[in-house]
């Protein structure tokens, strides 16, 4: 019914928790059953709605799943995919598997570093750019990879990578 | 099963269930194995390594608490390789973190310095880590020091197997594990601590005591595991009939 | 669907590829992606409407050719003409390609782009299990049926026991490519008899190897390939339910798997009664959250059930009691890829390529200081001269060729003496390397070993789960060893002290990556022992990269 329809949207826009990110957690929690055994795939949605794993959201996927709080952050601290802290609006990731370590990728971090004052993951005081060094994405034959902010960018050098760096920093979105 | 099978630890005839473990039919024939992570009454987890036996026929080191019991399996628990073996392993973990036994609470009473001097580990070779980990030492009774901590986890399995709380788990992982308490809050503030005392009791070293003990006052006792276990296991308790 | 629908569906496909006059591919994998692919293909379909050719010319997007540092790459497949392989193919290319190819305007600016398909790189390579790759696209069902895709499972439903499925594997002598090389047939066989009322199948897809990416390009290229054999070993073990567990790296990987999944359910090739048979397999993707230790079997489970990816002692081992303690199958993404093709063509054919002891191909993912890097997949028994100087076109400088690594932070380095050594499970094993997943990075004289082994052991370090001492305490110190040892501050004796390391970390360790982690060092203090003891006694590094802070 036309009438009714936007009404209980409307409703179910008010999470319980005050917000509406935890929908994104709700939906997987309920494709999942609320199965224990899911807690890596809820963990990923909550890193997805809100950018990192919140306090607050562990402890709602602790109590939604029914799983004791020291287990959750125990799961979210032994992968190196969740984050524990906000990250920053840009990031850049540079790959240091085997393929692009030979490629040198080790000067690309030393660069950027130095450009950017930040250590390799973590981000700069300003909140602008998170600094990421990664095992391998895959694109060995591109080798050394740097990805900004999810475009992948190949056969990379120092100069290039700050440069490229600097424009999407600056420019919002580089590409 | 009630079936018996007989093997031999180091030369001599023992005989156990078969659903035992090298390690505990050699307690019982009065043989010792080191370890560190195995305590009677928690699961096996095969973590500390210090447990490692050779086994006749097969090239490879086996942790003897994961290790079932065979017939014929001829054990062998000190030959060289396990002897030098183990001392690398005590030596690894007193370079891991902060094991200065002087200033320390179980001082004459730890387990890990006491395998130290069995093994006849006089100095390590390897460089001293010693990361600086703060203590905890907010909950009322109870205090935490990671710096004294192996990492054997009894005092995880023990809260979640006997006690059922889970307040304590490892976090991080690698050299940047660390036990937990709660969200990694103060202990003070996890509120699922029942503040039971079974995590210090059973911790081997000097990583949990009681508040208020000084150097070399801490004892612990580790028997109640097998009352506890044993009283629920033959249910010899009725008080709700 | 039954098995006449399936043939049908394939008819139809193929009467479909029929209606077009010819077929651009273009290569849509990650590396050809990140190398502007898509702008590319969107510029091909611009050009295509412009001369108004759509009605007769398709392109289609596929998974991996093979040649990635040279992408975007794509391939003209035109009727009664020889394919033609365009490389570093711009977008602004669009328009010659299509004047050139289909309006017979000569364009010979786009001749340097030509990548002739009869190079070593191609000719010397064999395809089983990459063989739809490069040639499907792999978010569509219909090709895959109409090149033969499913008549495996429904050959092996149909005509086959389960005993027979598992005898079949174990006459092809197929390995677990997934490093280890147990023999796949026996272990199908343990899953199949071992007593339980529920098994499961699951497919290790988590490639953490650095510097390695089959398993990635196989499950983003031919997703139903994986899925066909799961099925199949789903059937041969009496499994209902499968898992994949993708590597969190390879978000385009989980998409495309996801996406197969749907499809094969809706025609009835997975879910309740495939093909109109009384077999039920439901497959679930796992993504992996960034832990290379989760490619080790036990640590993969407890990461399956969405726990602390920390390795199990074995045994009991998975056969018998894995997941939820449940006999489990657990074999890597490349091995399923193989089975499909072993039903199809028969385990005597199968048999037929490869060493006496190993049997099949193996893809390697070449790359490094080598001009073809790339993915490549080669009858087993090929040697490293082979592959580094005919496939991979030598050495790009000149420069000389100076050691091979393979299997990652678990392998070790073989030297140039060893160049003609046939590769196979157990002569990698004799050199102290091992096969691993199919990492294989040429390094040359540029390379100093001591800093190689250092960044393994920096990994190892990095990934250690952290549950038995050795692994945990043993790392630490061996890469503590190696950087006193690349600046200069070691002394005489930290080389036996870091073989001893090794030795224990390797004997006592509770799982396979604090076992073969020291791997690295040990096979390299074997080869490059001389090139250590420059760093230590002289201050040397013979490959110039080593900086040393302190003089002495």
């Amino acid at each position: 019914m036309p009438e009714t329809s936007p009404k209980t949207k409307g409703a179910e826009k008010e999470h319980p928790m005050g917000d509406p990110r935890y929908k994104g957690i709700d939906r997987v929690l309920k494709r999942q059953q609320y199965q224990q055994d899911a807690l890596i795939e809820v963990l990923t949605a909550a890193q997805e709605a809100f950018g990192y794993l919140t306090e607050e959201s562990m402890i709602y996927i602790a109590r939604q799943l029914k799983l004791p709080f020291s287990w959750i952050y125990g799961v979210a601290t032994f992968y190196h995919f969740f984050s524990l802290k906000p990250q920053g609006e840009h990031s850049c990731i540079v790959c240091l598997g085997t393929a692009c370590y030979v490629g040198k990728a080790a000067d690309i971090i030393a660069s950027v570093e130095e450009a950017y004052k930040v250590k390799a993951g973590s981000t700069t005081d300003d909140g602008k750019l998170t600094l990421i060094a990664t095992r391998c994405l895959g694109c060995c034959g591109l080798a050394p990879v740097v990805v900004l902010d999810q475009v992948v960018h190949g056969k990379e050098t120092p100069q290039g990578a700050v440069a490229k760096v600097r424009e999407v920093v600056a420019g919002g979105n580089g590409a | 099963m009630s079936e018996v099978v007989t093997l031999t630890i180091d030369d001599k005839m023992v005989s156990a269930l078969p659903t035992k473990s090298v390690l505990a039919a050699a307690k019982d024939a009065g043989i010792d194995i080191p370890t560190l992570c195995c305590l009677d009454g928690l699961t096996d987890r095969g973590g500390c390594r210090l447990c490692l036996i050779e086994v006749k026929g097969n090239p490879k080191l086996m942790a003897s608490c994961v290790t079932q019991v065979q017939e014929g399996m001829a054990v062998m628990t000190q030959t060289e390789r396990v002897q030098k073996y183990r001392k690398m392993m005590v030596e690894l973990l007193l370079a891991e973190r902060n094991h200065i036994c002087a200033a320390c609470v179980m001082n004459g009473q730890c387990e890990l310095q006491s395998m130290a001097a069995k093994l006849g580990v006089d100095h390590v070779r390897y460089d001293y880590i010693c990361p600086s980990l703060p203590m905890d030492a907010s909950h009322e009774r109870n205090v935490k020091d990671p710096n004294r901590c192996i990492l054997c986890a009894r005092c995880v399995r023990v809260c979640d197997e006997v006690e059922g709380a889970h307040c304590l788990d490892m976090m991080g992982r690698g050299a940047q594990c660390n036990v937990i308490t709660g969200m990694n809050q103060l202990w003070g503030q996890a509120k699922s601590c029942t503040s039971c005392g079974k995590c210090v009791q059973v911790c081997p070293t000097g990583a949990l005591f009681k508040k208020g003990t000084t150097v070399s006052e801490m004892q612990k006792q580790q028997d109640f595991l097998i009352w506890i276990l044993d009283g629920r296991d033959k249910k010899i308790w009725h008080w709700a009939r | 669907m039954n098995r006449e629908e399936l043939q049908a569906m394939a008819q139809a496909e193929l009467d479909q590829q029929q209606k077009f006059r010819c077929r651009i591919l273009v290569c849509m994998s990650t590396p050809c992606i990140s190398s502007g692919a898509t702008a590319v293909q969107e510029a091909l379909v611009e050009a295509l409407k412009a001369g108004q050719l759509e009605a007769e010319v398709e392109t289609v997007a596929t998974g991996c050719l093979g040649p990635c540092s040279r992408g975007p790459l794509i391939t003209i497949k035109a009727e009664g003409k020889a394919d033609v392989i365009y490389e570093n193919v711009s977008s602004d290319m669009a328009k010659g390609l299509v004047d050139k190819h289909f309006k017979a305007v000569s364009v010979p600016a786009l001749d340097k782009n030509i990548l002739p398909s009869d190079i070593p790189f191609f000719t010397k390579q064999m395809q089983i299990v990459l063989a739809d790759s490069g040639a499907i696209d792999p978010e569509k069902l219909e090709p895959y049926v109409a090149r033969g895709g499913y008549t495996a499972l429904a050959h092996a439903l149909r005509e086959m026991s389960p005993e027979e499925v598992c005898q079949e594997i174990t006459k092809s002598g197929l390995r677990g490519r997934g490093g280890a090389g147990f023999p796949s047939g026996l272990k199908w066989d343990m899953v199949r008899k071992a007593a339980g009322e529920k098994k499961y199948v699951v497919a290790n897809g988590d490639e953490g190897d650095p510097g390695a990416y089959m398993d990635r390009t196989l499950m983003e290229s031919d997703p139903h390939r994986v899925l066909e054999g799961m099925a199949i070993a789903g059937y041969a073990v009496g499994a209902e339910q499968g898992y994949i567990y993708v590597r969190g790296e390879y978000p385009l990987a989980g998409k495309r798997l996801e996406k197969a999944i749907r499809q094969a359910e809706r025609k009835g090739l997975l879910g309740n009664r495939i093909l109109e048979s009384p077999f039920n397999f439901r497959i679930d993707i796992r993504m992996g959250a960034g832990a290379f230790v989760c490619g080790e079997e036990t640590a993969l489970m407890q990461s399956v059930m969405g726990r602390r990816g920390q390795p199990m002692p074995r045994p009991p081992y998975p056969a018998h009691k894995g997941l939820w303690q449940s006999p489990t199958l657990l074999n890597n993404v490349e091995t399923f890829g193989n089975i499909a093709a072993i039903i199809t063509k028969g385990a005597a054919w199968y048999a037929s390529f490869g060493t006496e002891t190993t049997k099949g191909s193996k893809i390697f993912a070449l790359a490094g200081k080598v001009n073809n890097t790339g993915l490549i997949e080669v009858p087993i028994g090929i040697t490293l001269r082979e592959i580094v100087y005919d496939i991979g076109g030598g050495i790009p400088g000149g420069k000389a060729f100076k050691a091979a690594q393979t299997g990652g932070p678990s392998g070790g380095c073989i030297p140039a003496q060893f160049m003609d050594v046939p590769i196979d499970y157990e002569s990698l094993g004799k050199l102290g390397s091992i096969m691993g997943s199919g990492g294989l990075i040429v390094m040359d004289e540029t390379s100093c070993i001591p800093d190689v082994a250092k960044f393994f052991m920096e990994f190892c370090t990095d990934e250690s789960c952290g549950k038995c001492g050795p692994c945990r305490g043993g790392t630490v110190q061996m890469l503590r060893m190696l950087e006193k040892i690349t600046d200069g501050t070691a002394d005489k004796d930290t080389i036996p002290r870091l073989e001893e390391l090794c030795l224990m970390v390797k004997e006592a360790s509770l799982c396979g990556l604090g076992q073969t982690c020291p791997n690295p060092i040990y096979s390299t203090l074997r080869y490059f022992r001389d090139e250590y003891e420059a760093h230590i006694m002289d201050h040397h590094c013979p490959a110039g990269v080593c900086t040393f802070s302190k003089k002495l």
